[in-house]
């Protein structure tokens, strides 16, 4: 049985990736004949139609996408017109700084948020206080917050670094501003899940067996709201890789966001799609990692959605 | 959710609405007025009587307010249509899919998914590259992103709605499933399409202001707050004003939205649902 259930998750993530698959040939092919951007507009119609023959653009949709397809799971995700290079190649080596800036925020807004969310969930001031932060924290761009911390703590404190990529005075200030919203969605998400665990019967069993009260919140009632936290926290990923990408426009990170941008300015529409893909599938991948954790965590649950 | 707060959201939003409309008459400049000698003036009060550029100006002497004032037409009419058409097929998936169940629900779960699935950001710069900017291009874009929270909301109302007593009335007196999903069910689910509607309209604003910021918006040439931010970042260490008022118009369009919604979530929803 449990065999069966995480058989037929994977089968769904599956049929998800086959869906951003599809996704990613459309658009890329919705941009029209990329010859007419490979070649200069001078060159002949022989050349042309040698190049629209050697990407295989003569033959019909189909094929083309089952060529997408092969290729795509052989890690071939064709070549970038501006960088004359694999685009595999190209993210692969762009990623591990999205991924860490992306990490850290996602760090920051779990060690941030989860405390936040249980004091707030006692009720009082504090409870107001985070009302107050997480309003705040979702209606505040976070390409903004960057600009005014930079002007804040770069410009006016000449205290870190406002941009490029090296150690970790570099990453500070893109990190916090990447980690607010997950912070502000995740504080309270855990206070409203601590205050109905708060109520429940097995609490009062805790209590009346005399455990201490940071034990019974912090052990009990928590590992009870850490399923939709897991939950979210993947569906959060996806969400720091988005903001990032602008995220990293303000700090000047080297990461997939930057490399999009740039693909965007010159029309570099295999760049663009590789990229697209292969975080689309990193996200699948995450998902699919949560529901499994969901269901060590909390057994009593099927994994059947 | 206290009352008063929703208020607030309400005039904030209000407030944004009416700027946007009544741009001509409430704009002091043009936002288009290039002042070369009144390049990068701070924010100035002036005498009383005579206020000059309340919120500065830019790096070739437009007005910082009066385009702010402008920009508000953009955010208030891409996030309203891109919540508007999110919210029409959205609720239509998500109708179909919790009412019919089986093959229509496996499909519009599928496609759930698979929108999630991509990070948004990038995949809107990719589809905008495809596409081209412009008005209609971008609210199709963003409605992409605002229909999954219809859908799902939806679709789970709609489940739990099949088997109440007075779906089931109707359908034994023989009403047919199209006026059964019209005149039934979309009643019933209304409510909550409108809390939804107004947290994706802040979605929208967000979105619509970072896709700007990135250079892929609806027109360049057009004032728009995440355009007045790309500008602002450039002249930063000169500048501050250039960057803080639009990125503050931003935040007091999505939280107004956001407060708004909170409220009639916990006034138009249900208790429990």
């Amino acid at each position: 049985m449990r065999g069966r259930t995480i058989l037929l998750r994977c089968v769904q993530a599956l049929a998800v990736l086959l869906g951003v698959s599809v996704a990613s040939f459309a658009v890329a092919h919705a941009t029209g004949d990329p010859v007419t951007l490979l070649l200069s507009p001078s060159a002949s119609d022989a050349a042309r139609t040698a190049m629209r023959a050697h990407l295989g653009l003569d033959r019909p949709v189909t094929i083309q996408y089952a060529l997408f397809l092969q290729h795509a799971l052989g890690g071939d995700f064709g070549q970038s017109f501006i960088y004359r290079q694999g685009v595999a190649g190209l993210v692969l080596a762009r990623l591990p700084a999205t991924l860490i800036l992306a990490g850290s925020a996602f760090a920051i807004a779990l060690c941030v948020g989860m405390p936040l969310g249980v004091l707030a969930a006692r009720g009082g001031m504090a409870a107001a206080m985070l009302e107050l932060f997480s309003l705040a924290g979702l209606a505040v761009p976070a390409f903004w917050l960057g600009l005014m911390l930079v002007l804040l703590v770069a410009v006016e404190l000449r205290a870190l670094p406002v941009d490029g990529y090296g150690g970790l005075s570099h990453l500070v200030l893109p990190a916090l501003t990447l980690s607010l919203q997950g912070t502000a969605r995740l504080s309270r998400l855990v206070a409203s899940g601590m205050r109905g665990a708060l109520r429940a019967d097995y609490i009062r069993t805790a209590r009346a067996r005399g455990l201490s009260e940071a034990r019974v919140v912090w052990v009990h009632a928590l590992r009870n709201v850490l399923v939709p936290v897991v939950t979210m926290a993947a569906l959060e990923l996806g969400d720091l890789i988005s903001s990032a990408v602008v995220v990293e426009m303000v700090f000047a990170w080297p990461g997939i966001g930057r490399l999009a941008v740039a693909a965007l300015q010159q029309r570099d529409f295999p760049l663009l799609q590789g990229t697209v893909f292969i975080a689309g599938l990193g996200f699948v991948i995450v998902n699919l990692l949560a529901d499994l954790l969901c269901a060590r965590i909390d057994p009593r649950i099927g994994l059947a959605r | 959710m206290r009352p008063w707060l929703g208020a607030i959201g309400g005039v904030l939003l209000a407030m944004t609405a009416l700027l946007a409309v009544a741009a001509p008459l409430a704009a002091p400049y043009r936002p288009t007025q290039i002042n070369l000698r009144a390049r990068l003036q701070p924010p100035d009060w002036g005498a009383p009587g005579r206020p000059r550029h309340l919120l500065g100006t830019d790096n070739v002497g437009r007005d910082v307010l009066s385009r702010i004032i402008w920009g508000a037409r953009i955010s208030v009419s891409v996030g309203a249509a891109a919540a508007g058409l999110g919210a029409v097929i959205g609720t239509t998936l998500g109708l179909c899919a919790g009412f019919f169940g089986g093959r229509t629900d496996a499909v519009v779960s599928w496609l759930i998914e698979v929108q999630l699935a991509f990070p948004f950001t990038l995949f809107a710069i990719f589809l905008l590259a495809a596409l081209g900017g412009g008005f209609v291009p971008v609210v199709c874009v963003l409605a992409l992103a605002t229909w999954v929270n219809f859908a799902r909301v939806v679709r789970s109302q709609a489940m739990s709605l099949r088997a109440q007593d007075f779906i089931l009335a109707a359908q034994a007196v023989g009403v047919g499933p199209v006026r059964l999903l019209r005149r039934h069910l979309l009643p019933a689910v209304l409510p909550s399409v409108i809390v939804v509607a107004s947290f994706s309209a802040a979605q929208a604003v967000l979105t619509e202001a970072a896709l700007s910021f990135l250079g892929v918006g609806v027109d360049p040439t057009i004032p728009s707050w995440g355009a007045m931010l790309n500008l602002g970042r450039d002249y930063l260490s000169d500048a501050w004003w250039m960057a803080t008022f639009p990125g503050l118009a931003i935040a007091l369009t999505v939280l107004g939205a956001n407060l708004l919604g909170g409220w009639l979530g916990a006034r138009l929803e249900p208790r429990g649902s």
